[in-house]
């Protein structure tokens, strides 16, 4: 009963802040739903027993994006101007787009995805059974994914500091 | 209410985790499509790959339970949307530094 009730109120606060962040006036605030936004998500990993994975949602989402976004929207903000909003055909036309998308997915779920779930208890992940995963080079080992995200970071840190340097 | 009921009896269905990434999801669609602010884009792709995110991690632990492709999965994204961001928000302030606005009506010019 307890997962339920902590289940519902993530679920409230992640749908009430998404939709507060896409259609709030003020950036900054926009920001601080978002945030709201990946800490109700890395509640829903440890929800569902993935401990690991909230450590890092809330590390690098929580943490470092966040930090990244407010430092951009401090720097590129003029005070006390509001955001300006789309032409309203426009603004329409998206929450139409958004709306039939909604209607449609849901009711694919609604319809088809109860028949296949049932949650099955599984053994919680120890920190072993992760490193062995993640530095192994066999099936369902995941090296070559990992080398490769360090090369990326690495092409990326270059990449921001080529674009943002002074000339 | 069928989900209501499944809710609040038993365990938590797989369709409640789908329903709260799909509000998700489509608030960021409707983001992306109705603001102006390249910052504001951000965060409505930051919210998609986040629900995106869920969606790879509940597949596994409800289909899968024992695997861990849909984790490893999650995991590589989100490191993948932190590189993004960061590359797109040194691409905004050098768009501001010569722009001095970061409104993407304003974006026909990227080199003079």
């Amino acid at each position: 009963m307890a997962q339920q009730i902590i289940f519902f109120i993530l679920a409230v606060v992640i749908a009430v802040f998404s939709v507060m962040a896409v259609t709030s006036k003020h950036i900054i605030r926009s920001a601080t739903y978002l945030l709201f936004v990946l800490l109700g998500t890395a509640g829903l990993y440890l929800l569902l027993g993935y401990n690991y994975l909230f450590a890092v949602q809330i590390a690098v989402y929580a943490g470092g994006v966040m930090v990244l976004f407010i430092f951009a929207i401090l720097l590129t903000n003029r005070p006390g101007e509001d955001l300006r909003k789309e032409l309203a055909v426009r603004r329409y036309a998206a929450g139409l787009t958004a709306l039939v998308g909604l209607a449609f997915c849901g009711h694919i779920i609604y319809y088809n995805v109860k028949k296949v779930s049932s949650l099955v208890a599984q053994s919680d992940l120890t920190p072993q059974q992760l490193g062995h995963t993640m530095m192994g080079t066999d099936k369902y080992q995941y090296l070559l994914p990992f080398e490769t995200i360090s090369i990326l970071l690495l092409a990326c840190i270059v990449g921001a500091i080529m674009i943002a340097r002074k000339r | 209410m069928d989900i209501l009921n499944n809710i609040f009896a038993g365990q938590i269905p797989i369709e409640a985790y789908l329903g709260v990434s799909l509000i998700m999801f489509f608030a960021g669609v409707y983001g992306f499509l109705s603001r102006k602010s390249m910052l504001m884009i951000l965060i409505s792709i930051e919210l998609m790959l986040n629900a995106a995110d869920i969606n790879f991690v509940v597949f596994n632990r409800y289909l899968y339970p024992g695997h861990l492709e849909g984790f490893y999965f999650a995991l590589f994204t989100i490191a993948i949307a932190a590189c993004e961001t960061a590359v797109a928000i040194a691409i905004i302030i050098n768009i501001y530094r010569n722009l001095s606005s970061v409104e993407v009506g304003n974006l026909d010019q990227m080199k003079e």
